[in-house]
């Protein structure tokens, strides 16, 4: 499925839990199947957006990392 | 109009769907409640933390602020809070408001917490004020007990905005019904 970005999100430099609850925050501006991006450095949101897109029903479609930043790719559900 | 189904396997598929789809829900989407009863920055961090997180996946967050624990919720510029003398000087030896909370080990007369809101600051930590304000946004549900309220001469005037309605245990314990709930 081929789709644009309708958000990005630069949450470089945020602790637990602000990256996740930006995020939150950022979703509900979003339609259902929209692509949002985020960029973190915290390497605890790597574990921690697995278990938020798991739990929130979003999907996590992309994941990668370069020099210490995070890039997630969601669809939200 | 939905289009009634005709035989009993369609009847089955349908039911193991709405079964697998409440089952779903409910094992996703369960409630938290906490009980703040503490009123140290060391402890009242965590509890905006969990709250803030857990309202951010979706579930339902309930925080009963109680005893220590409702002096956080008071307005930062409020000083002295109190009918009687026991209760004001309680609230001098005790400031109220999100920027005024000492650590429950090492505070050093208020040395403790401003290395730790230092370092908080270096680590970009949001602070309490911060995920206060997150964890409203988000809909957390933040009830102030009213017996303490009373108890500590603390009236609606001197605490924050944007709270639910003062309550008591009762409320607290049926929210907690089905909950996951914590008791800092």
């Amino acid at each position: 499925m081929d789709q644009t970005i309708a958000m990005s999100l630069d949450l470089k430099g945020l602790s637990c839990p602000m990256p996740i609850a930006k995020t939150a925050q950022a979703v509900r501006d979003l339609a259902t199947g929209d692509l949002i991006e985020v960029f973190a450095t915290d390497p605890g949101s790597v574990p921690d957006f697995a278990a938020w897109c798991e739990n929130t029903g979003h999907e996590l479609v992309e994941r990668s990392e370069d020099g210490g930043v995070y890039r997630y790719l969601i669809r939200k559900g | 109009m939905t289009i009634a189904p005709t035989t009993h396997e369609d009847v089955i598929e349908e039911l193991k769907h709405e079964l697998e789809q409440h089952e779903h829900q409910s094992a996703k989407h369960s409630n938290l409640v906490i009980f703040a009863w503490s009123g140290d920055l060391d402890k009242v961090w965590p509890t905006f933390i969990l709250a803030t997180t857990a309202a951010a996946m979706g579930m339902q967050t309930t925080v009963f602020f109680t005893f220590w624990g409702l002096f956080p919720l008071v307005k930062n510029d409020v000083h002295v809070t109190g009918e009687n003398w026991m209760q004001k000087m309680m609230s001098v030896m005790n400031r109220g408001g999100t920027e005024h909370l000492g650590l429950s080990k090492m505070n050093f007369a208020g040395m403790g917490p401003a290395m730790m809101k230092k370092l908080a600051d270096e680590h970009h930590v949001a602070s309490p004020s911060e995920l206060l304000e997150v964890a409203r946004d988000l809909g957390v549900k933040m009830i102030p007990c009213q017996m303490t309220m009373d108890l500590l001469g603390l009236t609606r005037e001197d605490l924050i905005d944007g709270l639910a309605e003062p309550a008591g245990a009762t409320t607290a314990l049926m929210a907690a019904q089905d909950s996951i709930t914590l008791f800092i």
